[in-house]
């Protein structure tokens, strides 16, 4: 903590100053924002189905990373574990749909309040481990998650299952309707760590991040402020496993479950720039082209994305969205306080007053 | 008499368990490095045992001459030019640079070695057993590698304990600042540290390689045997690390007795009750390392 204005911006300023939380790149930001949803929900009147399912892919991409920087970006967990949620919110939807009879567009937040609840017990177990062994920890968990789910027979046991209540549609309107759910998603995962990160949640978590002890004796509950980041990001791995579920209408336990999605996320997050909202989604798109682009190589696509974020986490650890942005100059998501005075109009000291 | 035997089995499996958790701890315990590619670092030096066995035709105990002194060698490097620089950025560095070391790792053992299930060729000895009574055999191998385990669990301790280098280790660990004063390189000896630690990565990778059908995929497991057995004996305690190891390899025996298929799932089970309610674990800071 520099200085104590961003919490209590009246105690030492001057009148001169004054905080501001949008910057003029964060309206320029929501001017593009805006539009660029309102393109992409037109897309399925535009491109042919095979795109729109290619895109619903890096959706599933976008909301993955988002979750997982959420965890580990603001709330300084690294989880190898996500995949639990990711399987919880595909079998939930699969099951709910098919077996229940649910509509399946209900099915899938109905999966992701499940999944959601599950977090919960599972969070106190997870929470007994720190750092490392934390991360190990959740792999186990996610592994035990997979081996019940094999036990089930309801479940397809070892074969996994296949989502049939999606027939009804003809294919173009199913396609269409699982990209406009991932869209919706997309928004949804981008838009509630926004809120939450601007909330007095996220003020706490910048204070933990500086220095956890400090922060505890301020009276920022951190347990329970990390308890309610793994919630959300369990269900917003739940949502993304529906949205995987419901464009490849298939599933098993290997691949719903498989520790590549951890790998995955966490690559993504690193190459875009850990602890920001546009990271992830920089992050999400490069490593989406690359999988495509390298796709011919075979095993070695994964050798190269994670040679490079070996590299970006030594050399450059704001990843490529602080290479963007010259190091948080623009934000397009204005999380933080800036305060502006007149040391700051002089450019004396931009930096030090800033706070994010 | 049949669950007589598997508690047998299952207690020679945690010396193995023991064996592959030692590193870990060990690289923990000296530089609070989680090291997330320790299993994928086992696989390495079952292929590299496998090349010279089965490939090379060179007797079983050879792959140990080799592998071993390689893997340390391995380690230093790791440590010297990639753990060290994420260790100086601090945070979340070291975690995410050792998951990506595993990734590519796993990879390159796929893209070189194929995703095919391989075997290092032991010969008899392999198969032999001494029978105890009517129907219960402790196979030579599986009792090599718990006195093996038992021995190395034990060496690394005396050596922490009583030679000067051990020493220097628990220093940097508990002080690294102090230790910089008293002209010990930190570096320097975190290099050795994980030296020591592949090491036993390397012996560990040899048995198992041995015992089992593996995999590039298998050292996920290897990772999450090591990790159980740690947590499961306590932070910080070797001969902990042993019990732990012990009980998870009873408790998967004991599984795969009740149904072939459960001896995974109750060893995570038991795992996570352990951590539900003994989170410090069997043998807490019994001896610090």
């Amino acid at each position: 903590m520099s200085t104590p204005t961003a919490e209590h911006p009246h105690a030492i300023v001057t009148s001169h100053a004054k905080v501001k939380r949008s910057t003029k790149s964060s309206w320029a930001g929501l001017g593009v924002a805006v539009p660029l949803v309102i393109f992409m929900a037109a897309i399925p009147y535009i491109v042919e189905r095979g795109l729109q399912s290619q895109l619903v892919t890096l959706f599933s991409l976008i909301v993955l990373a988002t979750m997982w920087n959420l965890l580990a970006g603001y709330g300084g967990m690294v989880s190898v574990g996500q995949q639990a949620y990711i399987g919880i919110g595909a079998y939930g939807l699969v099951y709910l749909a098919d077996t229940v009879g649910l509509d399946p567009f209900l099915a899938v937040p109905v999966s992701v309040i499940i999944a959601g609840i599950l977090s919960i017990p599972i969070s106190f177990l997870a929470f007994r481990l720190v750092g490392g062994y934390f991360a190990i920890g959740t792999w186990v968990i996610a592994e035990v998650v997979k081996q019940i789910t094999t036990q089930i027979d309801a479940l397809g046991a070892g074969v996994g299952l296949s989502l049939t209540s999606l027939n009804d549609l003809s294919p173009g309107r199913r396609i269409a309707y699982v990209y406009w759910l991932s869209l919706a998603a997309v928004v949804i995962a981008v838009g509630v760590t926004y809120f939450l990160m601007r909330s007095r949640l996220g003020l706490g978590f910048t204070a933990i991040r500086d220095d956890q002890t400090a922060a505890s004796s301020l009276g920022v509950r951190v347990t329970h402020s990390k308890r309610f980041v793994f919630v959300v990001s369990a269900m917003g791995c739940a949502l993304a496993g529906g949205m995987i579920a419901a464009n490849t209408l298939r599933i098993t336990p290997d691949s719903i479950y498989s520790v590549n999605f951890s790998a995955f996320m966490i690559f993504m997050v690193i190459i875009g720039g850990i602890g920001t909202i546009e990271g992830p989604i920089v992050g999400a798109i490069v490593f989406f082209a690359l999988q495509q682009w390298l796709s011919d190589l075979g095993t070695w696509y994964l050798v190269i994305i994670g040679v490079l974020a070996i590299v970006i986490t030594l050399f450059l650890p704001r990843g490529l969205w602080g290479l963007i942005s010259g190091n948080g100059r623009i934000r397009l998501f204005p999380v933080g306080y800036r305060l502006v005075n007149p040391i700051e109009r002089f450019g004396l000291h931009p930096q030090a007053a800033e706070k994010d | 008499m049949q669950w007589l035997n598997a508690v047998i089995q299952g207690v020679l499996l945690g010396g193995l368990y023991a064996l592959l958790a030692a590193g870990l701890s060990l690289m923990f315990g000296v530089m609070r490095i989680v090291n997330l590619a320790h299993g994928v670092l086992a696989m390495l030096a079952a292929y590299l045992g496998y090349v010279v066995v089965n490939n090379m035709g060179l007797p079983w105990f050879v792959a140990v001459i080799v592998v071993v002194p390689l893997m340390a060698l391995v380690g230093f490097i790791l440590q010297w030019g990639l753990f060290n620089r994420a260790l100086s950025k601090g945070g979340l560095a070291p975690l995410l640079v050792a998951f990506g070391l595993a990734v590519v790792l796993a990879q390159l053992l796929q893209e070189f070695f194929t995703a095919d299930t391989r075997s290092i060729k032991i010969g008899s000895i392999g198969t032999d057993s001494i029978q105890i009574s009517d129907d219960i055999y402790i196979g030579v191998f599986p009792l090599v590698t718990f006195i093996v385990g038992v021995l190395v669990i034990a060496g690394v301790q005396i050596f922490l304990n009583r030679a000067p280098l051990g020493r220097a280790m628990r220093a940097a660990s508990d002080d690294p600042d102090t230790v910089k004063l008293m002209g010990i390189d930190n570096r320097q000896v975190y290099a050795l540290s994980t030296a020591l630690a592949l090491a036993t990565v390397g012996l560990a990778g040899i048995f198992i390689g041995t015992k089992t059908q593996f995999s590039p995929t298998y050292g996920d497991l290897v990772l999450i045997f090591a990790f159980e057995a740690v947590i499961i004996g306590g932070l910080g305690s070797l001969w902990g690390t042993l019990v732990g190891g012990i009980i998870l390899g009873v408790s998967q025996a004991i599984g795969s007795q009740i149904n072939p298929s459960y001896g995974l799932l109750i060893g995570n089970l038991v795992f996570l009750a352990i951590l539900a309610f003994r989170p410090q674990g069997l043998l807490p800071k019994a001896v610090t390392t």
